[in-house]
């Protein structure tokens, strides 16, 4: 227990009796509820170890020395004899001037009693949980102890406690503990479907009158599977009639309440699943689950105002056909046991012809004539490919932009008949093929770019299923038909994987307080809307094909509040949930955010001037960093030294520790550094407004980074956490110090491009220790000369950290970085983050993941360890097919990322895609999504331009598009061979990958500093599929004469949607302005005759000439064109995270090789020009 | 001498055996699950250097005490060696990175490679009996 923070003890492995007394001493934190623990600790701790077992050596279960309290007397004690007498040159106190800000509370008022209340429920609930989980040792036993117990022992083990607290009806909220379901309001622009389906807020006591409805179609399904040979219903008609009555009894009382207890919360509107919410809890509880939803909810209304909010697929019919699904799939395997083989007969059955037929409202209809369930059959089955519009949008609510997506393809028809008459022997069967597997002459077809923004195909599935299936936005696969065979695959040539986006920011997201998880029992997958409910009692894993018993508890479906419809539970219906997890899922009590800021304060970086602008940030952003009343805060800063602040409250100033002894860093007074960012929040801001001007005179030219970057692991070991490092040069002193290694005269060398890996493993080393204490590093890189990025970049890499780079940072003379890192840190300290995440990949049986893509440390062979996670890192894995998956029809895909929010609660955040398994070459081309697959072959080619060379990785490239297009021109072999030929779904693959070539990362022959290239190489790892394909593919549109033609209507506001241009100078204009969408910039390039009444009506300037070079706003006129540019760009903002910057560009300034380098499909010197590289890739297909 | 000769390289070689087993472990090991890749890596780091410089010797005495097809035998492996040691790039942890190991079946080809050392080291130790044996007989 008394040993130092640095070196956790590796014994304190045993669970049990050492942590629990610890976990006892400490003041009790909001998870722990008073019941929980002495006695609870053991079992989970116990259970946890099996699932996410964390491995002996490196991760040890992290110890509870952690716990500040404890640190205290005894590490103090002994290190302070051992270390203070070691050169300390001298412990100085600086003075930061008297506090001058009026004293504020301890704690931000409203969190506190929020945060206790709902520890108060959890700590009640997992205690009702772990009653039951002390009885018998492993997980199997649990569920069939559940499935077996009468729910009058939870009642009277766990409950008991709380009801003297809670006013509840005591038998629902026994038996169904709580599912909260905040998710959104009724009045919300943003209709999904369980909006859609509550009923419309008359008056409360109108949903107790649905219950008749739904108990008699309850019953009746029932009866229909007697005659089926379902016999294993454990309950009786009457039985369920009656608690049906009980649960009308218990919601009538219920709701009124809740509307009162609505309106004090002034969150949600008086919705159906809210007022489920409320049942069970008292406001302050209930505020909690809310508010925690209500703020992942709103805090980027990111992609979905294109939403139709009419799209309401009625309520009844989908439910139906689950039944339908649940009674055909009984009657298939009713008597037998199930056996393996007939997975597909199973599968198949459980989606038959008819319930697509009626569950969607305007099927083709061949549709439901279809030999196979799935659809095989491109011909025939086609809802998502042909233009059915009606359908599409109303199966795809969540989806932005569809709408507008398939109104495209009627005007390019009438193109596809020239084109096909033109090429000749296409006539046969053309009008049954899909739109995807068009042939594209691509040589001859100028304008293949959409006018409107690329959109992700959807998977050929039928409606149900891909009304369920997960959103493109979190996750996507690089073939959205999978073929049936690795042979297969490697026929394609094209690359297998899926891109990740788990941590996104979602605007709705159901949440699920529920004391068993409901998982697969052999391969741990979470039951998700593509298992098949074999019975009542059972469900098939649709990974593992193992077939599990469904626990009691998941009977009840707290949505409609009825017994008996699992497949109605919100876990099956949605493909995106959140869970809340229980005691099981920790390996210690979820750690309290804490935040490090590591500063370089040599003279190098007090010229950039960026400390202003950090500290600046972080005085205005303290009160929004995530984070509950348990949040600490440390900072260091270091040149050739390392100074430590002690902020320990009761200080009447912040006292400045500095350590001299860079060989051997340790920490001065441990226990001080990191202090609660409510108790000291006065010496924070004391601190935080005297840092810029403390080194103002500083001569120290040297940045000892590695010392401080150790003294900083040092520091975050016990609790783990963010540390947050800027740094403005190339660290000269100490452990991890760099040379320079970049020769300027080989920045546009076309041979080879060397140092593109880490000089050092030192910096790996630090972020593979700093993974195994759950501490992410993220790196803000601020120079104005080469850093060695590529070895300060393990730091973050390993340590699933982000990476942000700032080329020629200065405050003054490079505003627009300046206001790049404001915003930039802006978004870093308030977006949302999660701790000590784990995230798994599962997938399903006979396909296995071989690479993996992103910063994160993987610790086994599916695990990825992150320690923190952000929402906005990406994922990217390669996939690879092991066994033939002859005996299936459908793959799924599941991501489950595992991590404790900022408010303390462990989250399970869990996406599930499920996907068509195709036989044909054809079919795999015609599923394939060109851009994923572009993301994709960048990530491969970063790794292959650090593990071999650029110049290989830029051959794989063009070789990826070559194979592929030659792959599919010999399947087609009805086409000209003479001819570049490319099927509809592939039509921009050239283009992409011609896009990557002229990429920083990977262009050779234009000068690009070795850190810049080595940036989008990081950039290209870590971001999402979203922000890459902006990166790669910027958008172009001509912004001087907007129109409201096609504009769409988001929250009162008009946004003209101009045309997407092609990248090529032959769209510019003198007489234009035109703005592109870089992703994280946005230039507007002015051409020199530019249009007068633009720029004084958008710009407010009178001519060309009197527009400053550098503006980076639009000002605000008053004037309708004005409007227009600016709602258009701040839509275009909105619908991303970054705040990019706007740089204004004129024709003759110097900025615009910026702009020009962009436009990718020109020609330049050392790179092709699409219709070139067009040419390039014709002449290597027919050698 | 030719005997000592070889009774030494039949030591050797006896650990080269029981060093290449202890790889697939671990190696095994980290596929199942049971180690976490970076005590798996710095587990196996530990012994690439003794590997290298045990067979090295071997290879090395074959050369002086003149056996020729013995040596040209074992002159592949020992450059193949010497080649996994000096290529690991500046930022690795050492011929096994945690941080690689599960990429790009890395993990597969490290359990190919261990297995065909074991069967090499195997063949080898007969040949060093057979060749200590007659050696001994000889004498």
């Amino acid at each position: 227990m008394s040993a130092p923070a640095g070196i956790p003890p590796r014994s304190a492995a045993v669970p049990g009796g050492a942590r629990a007394p610890a976990a006892a001493a400490r003041p009790p934190p909001c998870q722990n509820g008073p019941v929980q623990n002495q006695m609870q600790f053991p079992f989970g701790y116990g259970l946890h170890l099996e699932n996410y077992s964390a491995s002996s050596g490196h991760y040890p279960p992290v110890p509870h020395e952690a716990v500040p309290s404890q640190l205290n007397n005894q590490y103090v004690a002994d290190y302070h004899s051992a270390c203070y007498s070691i050169p300390v040159q001298s412990v100085m106190t600086t003075s930061v001037g008297p506090s001058m800000l009026n004293t504020q509370q301890l704690y931000s008022g409203a969190p506190h009693p929020v945060e206790s209340a709902g520890g108060l429920t959890q700590g009640a609930i997992s205690s009702a949980s772990h009653l039951h989980t002390s009885v018998p040792q492993s997980y199997s036993a649990v569920s069939s102890h559940y499935s077996s117990s009468t729910s009058s022992s939870v009642a009277s083990q766990g409950f008991p406690l709380s009801s003297g607290r809670y006013a509840m009806p005591t038998v629902s909220s026994a038996v169904y503990p709580n599912l909260s379901y905040p998710s959104m309001s009724v009045g919300s622009p943003y209709g999904q479907v369980f909006t859609s389906q509550s009923l419309p807020a008359v008056g409360q006591f109108e949903e107790t009158n649905t219950f008749p409805d739904q108990s008699s179609t309850v019953p009746r399904t029932l009866q229909q599977q007697v005659p089926l040979g379902y016999n294993s219903t454990s309950w009786s008609t009457s039985d369920f009639q009656s608690a049906q009555d009980n649960f009308s009894r218990n919601n009538t009382g219920s709701l009124a309440k809740a509307s009162n207890q609505i309106n004090t919360v002034g969150i949600v509107d008086s919705s159906h699943p809210v007022s489920q919410n409320v049942q069970f809890t008292k406001p302050g509880v209930e505020t909690s689950v809310v508010s925690s939803a209500v703020t992942s909810s709103i805090r980027t209304p990111v992609g979905d105002h294109l939403t139709e909010p009419a799209s309401v697929p009625s309520n009844t019919q989908p439910s139906e056909s689950l039944l339908q699904e649940a009674i055909d799939s009984s009657s298939t395997t009713s008597s037998a046991s199930p056996v393996i083989n007939n997975y597909d007969a199973l599968e198949g059955g459980g989606y038959p012809e008819t319930n697509s037929a009626a569950s969607s409202p305007a099927p083709t209809p061949q549709t439901s004539r279809t030999p196979k369930p799935f659809g095989y059959g491109y011909p025939t089955l086609q809802p998502g490919y042909q233009n059915a519009t009606p359908s599409t949008s109303a199966m795809q609510p969540s989806n932005p932009g569809h709408h507008s997506g398939f109104q495209q393809y009627p005007q390019q028809y009438p193109g596809v008949n020239q084109l096909s008459s033109t090429l000749g022997g296409l006539s046969l069967q053309h009008s049954q093929q899909p739109e995807s597997l068009r042939p594209v002459n691509l040589t001859q077809d100028r304008n293949i770019l959409p006018v409107s923004p690329v959109l992700a195909p959807v998977p050929n599935l039928n409606s149900d299923l891909r009304k369920l299936n997960c959103s493109p936005d979190s996750f996507r696969c690089t073939l959205t038909n999978i073929p049936q065979t690795q042979a297969l695959l490697n026929k394609a040539k094209l690359p297998l994987g899926l891109l990740l986006h788990p941590f996104r920011d979602l605007t709705q997201l159901p949440v699920i307080t529920s004391s068993t998880i409901v998982r697969c029992r052999s391969c741990r997958t979470y039951i998700n809307p593509f298992v098949s409910f074999i019975d009542q009692r059972r469900w098939k894993c649709n990974l593992c094909y193992r077939v599990n018993d469904v626990p009691e508890e998941f009977m009840y479906n707290p949505l409609t509040r009825s017994y008996g419809e699992p497949h109605k539970r919100p876990e099956v219906q949605n493909s995106t949930v959140e869970f809340i997890a229980s005691s099981d899922y920790m390996l210690r009590p979820p750690q309290p955010a804490v935040y490090l800021f590591v500063l370089d304060v040599s003279h190098n970086a007090v010229e950039a001037g960026y400390l202003t602008i950090v500290c600046q940030s972080l005085l205005e952003n303290l009160d929004k960093l995530p984070g509950d009343s348990r949040t600490r805060i440390g900072f260091i800063t270091f040149d050739s030294t390392v100074q430590f602040y002690n902020l320990q409250e009761g200080l009447s100033q912040p006292q400045m520790l500095i350590v001299s002894d860079i060989d051997d860093v340790f920490l001065p007074t441990p226990d001080s550094l990191l202090v609660n960012l409510h108790e000291s929040k006065e010496l924070i801001k004391d601190l935080l407004n005297a840092l810029p001007t403390m080194f103002i005179n500083t001569r120290e030219t040297h940045s000892a980074l590695g010392p401080a970057l150790q003294a900083a692991f040092k520091l975050m070991s016990p609790t783990g956490g963010r540390i947050s490092v800027f740094q403005s040069q190339l660290p000269s002193l100490g452990a991890g110090l760099l040379h320079s290694r970049e020769d300027p005269n080989q920045r546009s060398s076309t041979k080879v491009v060397q140092h593109l890996g880490p000089a050092t493993d030192f910096y790996k080393k630090l972020a593979l220790d700093c993974s195994g204490q759950q501490t992410a590093v993220d790196l803000f890189l601020l120079s104005s000369q080469y850093s060695d990025l590529a070895s300060l970049a393990c730091m973050s890499k390993y340590s699933a950290g982000c990476i942000y780079y700032y080329p020629s940072f200065h405050h003054s003379h490079n505003p627009a970085q300046a206001e790049k890192l404001q915003k930039d840190l802006k978004r870093y300290l308030t977006r949302k983050i999660g701790f000590e995440a784990v995230m798994r990949i599962r997938c399903t049986k006979g396909l296995s993941i071989h690479t993996f893509h992103g910063n994160f440390f993987v610790r086994s062979t599916d695990l990825l360890s992150l320690a923190n996670v952000n929402p906005d890192a990406g994922f990217a894995v390669q996939m690879s097919i092991e066994e033939s998956l002859t005996d299936t029809s459908l793959v799924c895909f599941q991501t489950a990322l595992l991590y404790t929010s900022s408010k303390g609660e462990r989250r399970i955040r869990v996406h599930t895609l499920c996907l068509p398994v195709v036989t044909s070459l054809a079919d795999v081309y015609a599923g394939a999504d060109v851009q994923a697959a572009v993301c994709l072959l960048a990530n491969m080619a970063v790794d292959r331009s650090v593990s071999s060379s650029l110049s290989d990785a830029r051959d794989a490239l063009v070789n990826a598009v070559v194979d592929s297009l030659s792959a599919y021109i010999s399947t087609a072999s009805n086409l000209q061979q003479s001819s570049l030929i490319a099927p509809n779904s592939l039509r921009l693959f050239p283009l992409y990958v011609l896009a990557l070539l002229k990429q920083k990362a990977f262009r050779t022959g234009t000068s690009t500093r070795l850190d810049d290239r080595i940036y989008a190489m990081c950039q290209i790892k870590s971001q999402p599929l979203v922000h890459l394909m902006k990166m790669i593919h910027p958008s172009l549109y001509r912004i001087d004469r907007l129109t409201n033609e096609g504009a769409i209507h988001v929250n009162d506001r008009v946004v003209p949607q101009p045309p997407l241009q092609k990248l090529s100078a032959e769209k510019l204009t003198r007489e234009g302005a035109f703005l592109m969408d870089c992703g994280s910039i946005f230039y507007i390039w002015i051409g020199k005759s530019c249009d007068n009444s633009f720029i004084k009506d958008v710009l407010g300037y009178p001519n060309y000439a009197s527009v400053p070079q550098k503006l980076t706003q639009l000002p605000e006129l008053d004037t309708l064109s004005s409007e227009r540019a600016r709602s258009f760009i701040s839509w275009l903002r909105d619908s991303r995270p970054l705040n990019p910057v706007l740089q204004l560009i004129k024709d003759e300034s110097p900025a615009k090789t910026d702009f020009f380098q962009h436009l990718v499909e020109d020609r330049t010197e050392a790179a092709f020009s699409y219709y070139e590289f067009l040419l390039h890739i014709q002449q290597q297909i027919c050698k | 001498m030719e005997s000592v000769v070889f009774i030494f390289s039949l030591i050797d070689c006896c650990a080269l055996i029981f060093l290449s087993v202890y790889f697939i472990i671990t190696l095994s090991d980290l596929e199942c699950d049971y180690i976490n890749a970076r005590s798996c890596c710095s587990k196996l780091n530990k012994w690439v250097v003794p590997e290298l410089i045990g067979h090295t010797i071997v290879t090395v005495l074959m050369l002086i005490s003149l056996h020729w097809f013995i040596f040209l035998l074992n002159l592949p492996v020992a450059t193949w060696n010497i080649y996994r040691f000096i290529m690991v790039p500046s930022g690795n942890l050492g011929v096994f990175d945690p941080t690689e190991i599960h990429n790009r079946g890395q993990l597969k080809s490290h359990m190919k490679e261990a297995m065909i050392k074991l069967g090499f080291h195997l063949l080898c130790f007969f040949m060093y009996l057979y060749s200590m044996i007659l050696a001994l007989i000889n004498d």
